[in-house]
């Protein structure tokens, strides 16, 4: 187990290097000058000047390189160079929140629906459940996320008037619904799926049948002793999803007009401010690779059968 | 229908003739979402480039059976001349990530040594940037993203799966008799490895591009919502863009360009799912 995790751990960090040099020379390619990006054509020379200056973009690219890293490890992500005077982080701090919270709700969402559908559908294989779950399942993968907001907007917004429009100043729970289902909706597909072909593998196996043998009631099988097994994989499957709810959220929170990473991004596109595209897109990335590096050990700890030597 | 798709499947990939209904619903989708594209410009009432400023944002009627644009275009001309955006991006996209991926996966997994342990460290860093996070950046750092640098990125952001699909189904067939039996013979290694092996390991890989097909679709819908598509030419996403700004307003702007999406994807991911019953059944073990 030891050597496994520090193989996963090196994997790991090998991975971050290759990210950071990527994302660096993806974003130093930009054709034109950056500067005039952030500051316009009309801006004042001195101005540029300054703003070169500030962005390290005045020295040579392999010093450049080495001062990007400076900021990657101090955790900064570099200096907005704005009058605000801000770090990448501090920005990113303030969204944050918003981000994870949509995700965790989108997660728990995405399980409050798939679990359900997920054992009905493993309870009668082939039946009218299992097909109606997998055209539902189907259902939720190929409709775009982008098309279920707004669909959701005119019901429950326009029509019901029971939820807040986009960028209301409603707050809270209410404010949650729709973008977490929105953007859960992928999930719950797959975790039916997953949640199927994970009880039916299980409720096959010599344990469930002696479960059965000693008179124990249906319920009781199913919920206590297969689907706690039948989870294992699902629980896999949710951590690795994270990084995709992250990227989801981006599409997310311009449709719902939410603060967050994703706005954050766009925001930052559309000013052509590398810095913060740069801040955003590592941020999502170390994320991804640091849940899937949670979720590969975790995985071992929950199911003691699986061994790593 | 059925027969045609099982003709067109290469031989010894086929393990079943049994093509379900729902796959047989979306190769029917999938044709017509072709010919659609194909034959945009004799179907759609109007020329692609005509505008009405003074019926801007119009619901369905007569004139415009699907009702008009923030632009006052006619939204069923964008629609069929959108498919063209879809299908070439989806059948670009494809093709070059499974090139791409089947060439380098089969290299990686029949060599191994240093070839694979770099190759392989690649697919891992680009595989960090979930979903289509690094053609977002990608797309970027072109100042006027085409069509062109769409499938650029999505190309070099999908080829990765298909490499480490195809370098691992390479690994469990490298040592298989058949392919002993051809070292044997004195057969070049490259033509063992795309000859011999490559054709044994068709299966998964052509299931894994229906899919890949779908999600290459759906990619460039998103890109195009979030202002990132091609910016000269009519697409799904970026009409719904449209549609999700003035849903308050007319919200059968949003309405249709999603439906296309939906029913293509829908339609593809029916036909995989279907293909994967009979090419790759193992694969309904694994999932």
């Amino acid at each position: 187990m030891f050597s496994f995790l520090l193989r996963r751990l090196f994997a790991s960090v090998f991975v971050i290097i290759g990210v950071v040099t990527l994302v660096f020379f993806i974003l130093r390619a930009v054709p034109g000058d950056p500067v005039e990006s952030i500051l316009g054509e009309q801006a004042l020379e001195v101005d540029k000047a300054s703003l070169r200056e500030c962005l390290n973009l005045d020295r040579p690219l392999y010093v450049q390189y080495g001062l990007f890293w400076k900021d990657v490890l101090d955790g900064s992500l570099g200096h907005l160079c704005d009058e605000r005077g801000v770090t990448v982080r501090e920005r990113l701090v303030a969204n944050i929140p918003a981000t994870v919270q949509l995700a965790l709700a989108s997660m728990l969402i995405a399980l409050l629906l798939a679990m359900p559908l997920g054992v009905a559908a493993s309870l009668r294989p082939y039946s009218w459940v299992d097909n109606g779950s997998a055209v539902v399942a189907l259902l939720g993968i190929s409709i775009p996320n982008f098309w279920l907001g707004p669909m959701l907007l005119i019901v429950f917004s326009l029509m019901l008037q029971a939820l807040p429009n986009p960028g209301s100043e409603v707050l809270g729970l209410s404010a949650l619904i729709l973008p977490a289902v929105t953007l859960g909706s992928g999930l719950a597909a797959k975790l039916t799926r997953m949640t199927r072909s994970s009880m039916l593998e299980v409720l096959n196996l010599d344990y469930i049948r002696t479960a059965k043998a000693k008179g124990l009631p249906r319920w009781k099988v199913v919920s206590k002793h297969a689907l706690r097994n039948a989870l294992i994989p699902v629980v896999t499957i949710l951590g690795l999803q994270f990084g995709a709810l992250l990227t989801g959220a981006i599409v997310v929170e311009k449709i719902f007009a939410r603060p967050g990473v994703g706005m954050m991004l766009l925001e930052g596109i559309e000013a052509r401010n590398y810095m913060i595209v740069q801040g955003c897109v590592l941020f999502i990335s170390f994320t991804y690779v640091l849940v899937n590096l949670i979720t590969d050990l975790v995985y071992g700890w929950v199911d003691p059968r699986i061994r790593y030597d | 229908m059925a027969m045609i798709l099982r003709r067109l499947l290469p031989k010894g990939t086929r393990r079943s003739n049994h093509l379900g209904g729902l796959a047989i619903f979306g190769a029917v989708i999938v044709v017509l979402v072709g010919l659609i594209a194909l034959l945009a410009p004799w179907l759609a009432p109007y020329e692609l480039n005509y505008l009405d400023m003074t019926r801007q944002l119009e619901g369905p009627s007569a004139d415009h059976w699907l009702g008009t644009d923030e632009n006052g275009g006619d939204i069923l001309t964008l629609l069929l001349y959108g498919a063209r955006v879809a299908v070439i991006v989806g059948l670009a996209t494809v093709s070059i990530c499974t090139s791409v991926g089947l060439t380098l996966g089969a290299v990686s997994g029949y060599f191994g040594g240093w070839i694979d342990e770099v190759l392989m460290r690649l697919t891992e860093i680009l595989m960090a940037f979930p979903g289509i996070l690094l053609a977002i950046l990608l797309i970027f750092i072109t100042q006027e993203p085409s069509l062109l640098a769409v499938i650029g990125a999505l190309s070099v952001s999908g080829w990765a799966g298909y490499a480490r699909l195809v370098r691992a189904q390479v690994l469990s067939e490298r040592d298989r008799d058949y392919v002993e039996a051809a070292r044997a013979q004195g057969f070049a290694v490259w033509s063992i490895l795309f000859r011999q092996v490559v054709p044994n390991i068709m299966a998964p890989v052509i299931v894994q591009a229906t899919f890949g097909m779908a999600g290459a679709i759906l990619a460039e819908a998103t890109l195009s919502f979030l202002g990132l598509g091609p910016q000269d030419l009519p697409s799904w996403g970026a009409l719904l863009d449209q549609g999700a700004s003035y849903f308050l307003l007319t919200p059968h702007l949003a309405i249709f360009p999603g439906l296309a999406i939906m029913f293509t994807v829908l339609g593809i991911n029916f036909l995989g799912d279907g293909l994967r019953d009979v090419l790759d059944p193992r694969a309904l073990t694994r999932h």
